[in-house]
């Protein structure tokens, strides 16, 4: 890619990066949440892998180590939800955790949590898909 | 409030990404993990199977119980119906699954095999279980997905092409069903299935029902494969692995498709005889056209997948009956015995359908062709699949004392009771020509003169015999469903939950 | 009422496009359409009139505010979306490895 992309995406990613992680935190106060959080991260992911280009085999090593930590964020997910069948009442995706005062950063139980690992998942998920087409275009032979 | 609900769909999903995980580093470790928790499903569910009677289980996820008596919270429903269905789908997925430790060794990617076969299995558990409307949509999504990835597994020519005409004509029923979804909102302004049908109760135009039920008809109906919507499958299933094959013909088109509309137009619509009318012509249609397209196939595979409309034809009709009788108000035992008749050809069908799939995926595992005239004479070199072919051969037919045979006259003798003689004519022809089909599919792939090269073939191995042997004591076993005590125990609370109009709402809003 | 029908009109287009065209990117493309269209027309029925966006302010709590169910149920649907649309482009790629050809009128292995 030329000078003037590279440059962009040098000052830019890092920002994106911020405001996704701001939307998803923030999600039980303003709107957005998991998805739309997740998918701003991989956003700025897809883009530093587009201006600056890897070679084939970080590519791949890539795309092991993102498979991980998707399957890891979907399980913590389910341990949360199940973490609410066994203390307090016997009911999967209770909301055990106190609830603070409404307007509050940290408050409304659960929800920040669930809210942050759905995040993790979305944003992994979107950049796997993104990583297996280009594997499969770089191995095809040309 | 029956806790154990949801772990129908939490255990499939958390032991699909444990495989993903865990399957990397440990080499052995996915098959065995999905061979145990499948068998701890089908364990589950068969307690739940004899356990539920003739009451509901609900289950509120996330505990938000009513406030004045209106449903605020996503509900989850075990009733008599559900439970046959959930036994189903974990049984002869337990089977699909140890089947394809054997012979999914001829593919690469094992891992994503199991973790998506975990999917199919909690997205297929989440339909039947959900009594929320939307949540059907979204676990029907994740079913569906999954075997978009599933059928073009080894990545041929003719598997990719068969998926993506089968994502194509997915994907149109999925809008047309949420188009459906927005439309009952706008008017019902709910989305709990008790609760639209109190909703509907009241007052209602008609005209605007009417759209409604053909757009829902439509969507689900082209999950289920009926005429005119059944293009998608032959390709589909006969280009699918073969325990995916068993899969999405025996459980997928039943769990996704036809238990939804018999559940949706018995327990939320108020049943009208203009749209009962349709559902027994198209029924009637499929059951016909069906086996006139299977007669001329050379391919096994594409053959059992015309079976499948065929015999899908048959269990619409008798469903379609019931509903007009119910709808004309005259003579409800004739009608319940119609539905049992349906409901019964349904449960034989995943068995026996799942067989024969199974059957034609050992025939190519040894072979490894699907053209039935370069087959011949294998019942002395495979003994085990030959006999098990020919017990679901002849419960397919219709051949007393196997299982099909039982069902088939009981929606006989309900179509001659009703007074329906020209369908009754028409099931017992299709019977007929079904019968003329399998015993052209037994003598070529089995009975025919060998020749030298044919005789060096061995038996499959251990685990897909097992799979194999077990459904076809099943097929035998399920003809007893037809004395009156066992019939009692299990069919009846089923059919009690469909016809009875106020038994669904009366338990769900209660609670 | 004329929202409504634009939606209508929309789904129609979409429509159009998977039923003529002829390369596989266009009907996916189309796909997406139709189903944007289904979206707005969920989105559209939780209107009231005189109502605001459904976000609480701790310090003016009682307002009249739009639906916020249908808004939920179309979050979910565009993820869903997502991952069917991608489905689909994963097959495409893999089609044109194998056929060398977009052109769907090539692509007929299976029939009968």
């Amino acid at each position: 890619m030329t000078l003037i992309v590279k440059k962009t995406t040098q000052l830019i990613a890092g920002m994106i990066f911020m405001y996704g992680i701001y939307v998803i935190v923030h999600g039980h106060l303003t709107p957005g949440g998991g998805f739309a959080g997740g998918v701003i991260v991989a956003g700025s992911l897809i883009l530093i892998t587009l201006a600056f280009g890897v070679d084939f085999l970080k590519l791949v090593k890539e795309e092991a180590g993102t498979t991980i930590i998707e399957s890891m964020a979907t399980l913590i997910v389910i341990l949360i939800a199940t973490a609410g069948f066994l203390f307090g009442t016997h009911v999967f995706f209770n909301n055990f955790l106190p609830k603070g005062v409404v307007g509050e950063l940290v408050s409304a139980g659960t929800l920040p949590l669930y809210n942050i690992f759905v995040g993790t998942e979305v944003a992994a998920s979107i950049f796997i898909i993104f990583l297996s087409l280009i594997i499969f275009k770089e191995e095809s032979p040309q | 409030m029956n806790p154990l609900l949801p772990l129908f769909v939490i255990a499939p999903l958390a032991a699909a990404f444990l495989i993903m995980i865990i399957g990397r580093f440990v080499s052995e470790f996915n098959k065995y993990f999905t061979s145990l928790v499948l068998l701890f499903l089908a364990c589950l569910s068969f307690y739940f199977l004899f356990t539920t009677g003739e009451n509901q289980f609900v289950y509120k996820v996330g505990g938000w119980e009513p406030v004045n008596k209106i449903p605020i919270g996503i509900y989850m429903v075990m009733d008599g119906f559900t439970a046959i269905i959930v036994c189903i789908i974990n049984l002869i997925g337990f089977l699909a699954a140890f089947y394809s430790i054997s012979y999914i060794k001829r593919y690469t990617a094992e891992n994503y095999f199991y973790a998506l076969f975990c999917l199919m299995i909690a997205g297929m558990n989440g339909v039947v279980i959900s009594g929320d409307f939307f949540n059907i949509f979204v676990f029907l999504e994740i079913s569906v997905i999954s075997s978009y990835a599933l059928v073009a597994f080894g990545v041929e020519k003719e598997e990719l092409e068969a998926s993506f005409k089968y994502q194509v004509l997915g994907a149109l029923a999925s809008f047309l069903i949420l188009i459906g979804i927005g439309l009952i909102y706008w008017k019902a302004k709910t989305l709990n299935i008790a609760d639209i049908k109190t909703a509907f109760a009241n007052d209602y135009d008609k005209t605007y029902y009417t759209f409604v039920q053909i757009l829902i008809l439509s969507g689900f109906g082209l999950k289920a494969a009926i005429i005119p919507f059944h293009a998608w499958l032959p390709d589909a299933h006969s280009s699918a692995p073969s325990p995916i094959s068993a899969m999405l013909s025996g459980v997928l088109i039943k769990a996704v498709g036809i238990y939804v509309i018999i559940r949706l137009f018995f327990n939320m619509f108020v049943i009208s005889e203009s749209m009962s009318v349709l559902i027994t012509v198209l029924g009637t249609l499929s059951m016909v056209i069906g086996v006139f397209l299977a007669i001329g196939q050379w391919d096994i595979k594409r053959l059992l997948a015309y079976h499948s409309i065929s015999q899908m034809g048959y269990v619409v009709l008798a469903v379609g009956m019931g509903m007009v009788l119910i709808s004309r108000g005259e003579r409800p035992e004739v009608a319940a015995l119609a539905i049992t008749g349906g409901i019964f050809h349904l449960i034989n069908h995943a068995a026996f359908k799942g067989l024969l799939f199974l059957n034609a995926g050992a025939i190519e595992y040894t072979i490894g062709t699907r053209n039935l005239k370069e087959m011949g004479g294998l019942a002395r070199s495979m003994p085990a699949t030959s006999a098990t072919s020919f017990v679901a051969s002849m419960s397919i037919s219709g051949i007393p004392p196997f299982n099909g045979f039982f069902s088939k006259l009981i929606i006989i003798v309900a179509a001659v009771m009703g007074r329906f003689y020209l369908l009754a004519a028409l099931a017992v022809i299709v019977s007929v020509i079904t019968l003329a089909s399998f015993l052209k599919f037994q003598r070529y792939a089995f009975y025919n003169e060998t020749d030298a090269k044919r005789d060096k073939v061995k038996e499959v191995p251990f685990p897909m015999i097992f799979s194999m042997v077990v459904l076809s004591v099943i097929c035998l076993a399920l003809s007893l469903l037809v004395i009156p005590e066992i019939r009692e125990a299990v069919l009846t609370p089923a059919i009690n939950i469909l016809t009875d109009p106020a038994k669904y709402t009366s338990t769900i809003i209660g609670q | 009422m004329m929202p409504y029908i634009m939606c209508f009109i929309l789904f129609l287009v979409g429509l159009y496009g998977v039923i003529t065209r002829r390369n596989l990117v266009k009907i996916a493309v189309s796909l997406s359409i139709m189903e944007i269209s289904t979206f707005l027309f969920f989105a559209l029925i939780g209107y009231i009139d005189g109502g605001v966006a459904p976000i609480v302010d701790p310090a003016d709590p009682v307002k009249t505010y739009v639906d916020p169910l249908p808004q939920a149920l179309v979050l979910t649907a565009i993820v869903i979306g997502l991952a069917t649309t991608s489905m689909l482009m994963a097959i495409i790629i893999r089609l044109y490895r194998k056929y060398g050809t977009f052109d769907i009128r090539e692509i007929k292995n299976l029939r009968g």
